[in-house]
């Protein structure tokens, strides 16, 4: 009952599979270990990790910071930057706490980020390992679904989805992820139809192996690294989304969003320009951090990629 | 192959295959904004204040908004048919007089905009890879990942604060200045002037794409063999550099340039709404907030139209720059 799969760069044959009936296709541990390093000596990815985790923190511990309300009036409208010690970050054109919005939003940024991440990519590798594994007919119709919600302008799918409900956080999310499955959905059916081919594919369906198994545990983890890289992109993309969302109107109008503080900067961008900059640039670092993380990823897990670029 | 063929199979699968997506896009955006709550006539009541159920009944029946939904589908295919998309309960005037009004200007902010990141960036691109590891590509894919991350309306909205608030340089919204009755060269100068920030704003992240895209293309070609013999029969490294490498590197950039032609008018209509720029995306989102769908299925009917058109462009394109590559 042994069947070694050599062709298979992730499964290493000199773990003992030989009295298992099944493989493990998950990579032995020095492996994971050597991509691990590789991404810690990647100065720019540390820098990301440091920065997510900053804002990520700072998500955790917005209402012990900020307790109340951030969308609540504490001090006089238009207080600049510095002016009092109190709100270093300012007051908006109702007299909001700027520092407060900031860190709050970063509440709305992550959360709608993460799921509509997730959201996109249940979907997405769904259609992609069904299309990549069964070809033919299948492949055929996915496709053209697929080709069907690319030609679909995402950012006015969203718009039309959220108008769909009272826009809420869930349904920011749903209606980003169901917009952006497709970029998910390609990669997954081009990773699968190349492993189709392999030779463990093969020997787990001479084993008799149900085509759910040889897609979900012999087939999925060896397209994972090019899922997570692509993961890290989607949340930046989700937040980007969302932040053009609530600009215009159209978010969650009982959440701070830096997106919803950015447009209400807008009205008064003449006079008081900090009030569009400040959120904007907690934004880009966000993403910012989002998209190094990503890269270095990207860096660790394509060892073929890594080499290019020393 | 010869050329007539070539375009001649590229029509007929344009035929077979794109036109069908369009009609389905079509189709599903019309159920789906059964789903969403309110009509037309809803808006149009509450703006005016003083409808009574009789009169918004009435209005429902004009616009042939009583009908049941099947039927009202229906009646939208067969007028498609004859190239008539509807009539707009809310500006009062067929959808396709509407459509085509702002076609042009929203034709152009796209245009420019694919234009300038597809120069920039191919230009960022090449310098990146030809100093791939040293300092002029380090601090260039700094840049880019940088302008990668930043929403294209806060470029613009701090661009709009600093050239045209402070400096004073560049106009701040609209597409030419009003009142100025301006004719020729001058009125392509207004128009430019108007366009520099929002082409600005629209650009920056595609800027990031082809220059990230061109840099990893190029330093992936750079190492097949065939660049080897092209610096072996003693070419100059500059004509190693864009006769051979770039050419191929344009393969797939091409194909990212067609892929992202359809989410131009998702960026557009934010863009548009920033700098009052009046274009479709603009259209599309005032569509959404009015309720009024034939609006809205008339520009995604376009903007359909637009990314198979830019698909058809992109096949050529690739035939042309790789004779390998068989039209599909």
């Amino acid at each position: 009952m042994t069947h070694s799969a050599p062709d298979n760069p992730r499964h290493n044959t000199m773990t003992p599979d030989s009295n298992s009936a099944t493989f493990s296709p998950r990579p032995p541990a020095f492996r994971l270990s050597a991509q691990l390093r590789a991404f810690l000596r990647n100065p720019a990815g540390m820098a990301g990790l440091l920065l997510l985790l900053a804002v990520l923190l700072m998500a955790l511990l917005a209402p012990f910071i900020y307790p109340g309300d951030p969308l609540d009036m504490v001090a006089q409208p238009f207080l600049w930057p510095g002016a009092n010690p109190e709100f270093p970050l300012g007051t908006d054109s109702l007299g909001r706490n700027v520092a407060a919005g900031i860190v709050h939003g970063s509440q709305v940024s992550l959360q709608i980020g993460l799921s509509a991440a997730v959201v996109s990519l249940l979907i997405g590798t769904l259609m992609g390992a069904l299309a990549g594994y069964f070809g033919g007919i299948v492949d055929d119709v996915l496709v053209h679904i697929t080709e069907m919600f690319q030609t679909f302008p995402t950012f006015l799918l969203v718009v039309v989805l959220v108008a769909i409900g009272q826009p809420s956080v869930t349904l920011i999310s749903l209606a980003i992820g169901v917009a952006s499955w497709p970029t998910i959905a390609r990669l997954v059916r081009a990773e699968f139809r190349s492993l189709r081919e392999s030779d463990f594919v093969l020997a787990a369906r001479s084993q008799g192996f149900s085509n759910v198994r040889i897609i979900f545990q012999e087939m999925l983890p060896n397209a994972l690294p090019s899922i997570i890289v692509t993961t890290s992109v989607m949340v930046a993309s989700a937040i980007l989304i969302e932040s053009a969302l609530s600009f215009l109107g159209f978010g969650d109008p009982n959440r701070v969003s830096w997106g919803s503080m950015i447009g209400e900067g807008r009205e008064s961008l003449r006079t008081a320009w900090y009030l569009a900059a400040l959120p904007g640039t907690a934004l880009v670092l966000t993403v910012l951090s989002l998209n190094l993380v990503g890269d270095a990823l990207n860096d660790a897990l394509n060892p073929r990629l890594r080499s290019r670029d020393a | 192959m010869n050329r007539v063929e070539r375009i001649g199979r590229v029509v007929r699968r344009t035929l077979l295959h794109a036109l069908p997506t369009a009609l389905g896009i079509v189709i599903l955006v019309f159920f789906l904004l059964q789903l969403v709550p309110g009509d037309a006539v809803d808006v149009l009541a509450g703006e005016s204040g003083s409808a009574t159920a009789a009169t918004m009944a009435h209005l429902r029946a004009q616009f042939g908004l009583d009908q049941p939904i099947v039927l009202q589908l229906y009646h939208y295919l067969g007028n498609l048919a004859h190239f008539n998309l509807g009539f707009s309960p809310r500006y009062n005037a067929p959808v396709m007089d509407l459509v085509i009004s702002r076609l042009p200007s929203t034709l152009l902010l796209m245009l420019l905009s694919q234009g300038v990141a597809i120069v920039i960036g191919i230009s960022l691109g090449v310098v990146m890879a030809a100093w791939a590891g040293k300092w002029p590509d380090r601090l260039l894919s700094l840049l880019a990942l940088l302008l990668y991350s930043t929403p294209g309306f806060w470029i613009g909205l701090m661009a709009l604060i600093l050239f045209s608030v402070h400096l004073d340089w560049l106009p701040s919204g609209g597409n030419a200045t009003i009142g100025a009755e301006l004719a020729g060269w001058a009125n392509l100068k207004d128009m430019l002037r108007h366009a520099v920030l929002p082409v600005l704003a629209l650009s920056s992240f595609f800027i990031a794409i082809y220059a990230r895209l061109t840099r990893a293309a190029m330093l992936e070609i750079a190492r097949q063999d065939f660049v080897r013999t092209a610096h072996a029969k003693g070419l100059s490294p500059l004509v190693v550099t864009l006769r051979h490498i770039l050419r191929c590197a344009l393969l797939p950039i091409t194909t990212v340039a067609g892929m992202h032609f359809g989410n131009l008018l998702g960026g557009a209509a934010v863009i548009e709404t920033v700098f009052s720029w009046p274009g479709l995306g603009r259209l599309a989102l005032e569509a959404v907030m009015a309720r009024d769908f034939n609006v809205l299925l008339g520009v995604l009917l376009l903007s359909a139209f637009l990314v198979i058109l830019a698909n058809v462009l992109v096949d050529l394109l690739q035939s042309w720059l790789d004779p390998r590559i068989k039209v599909r």
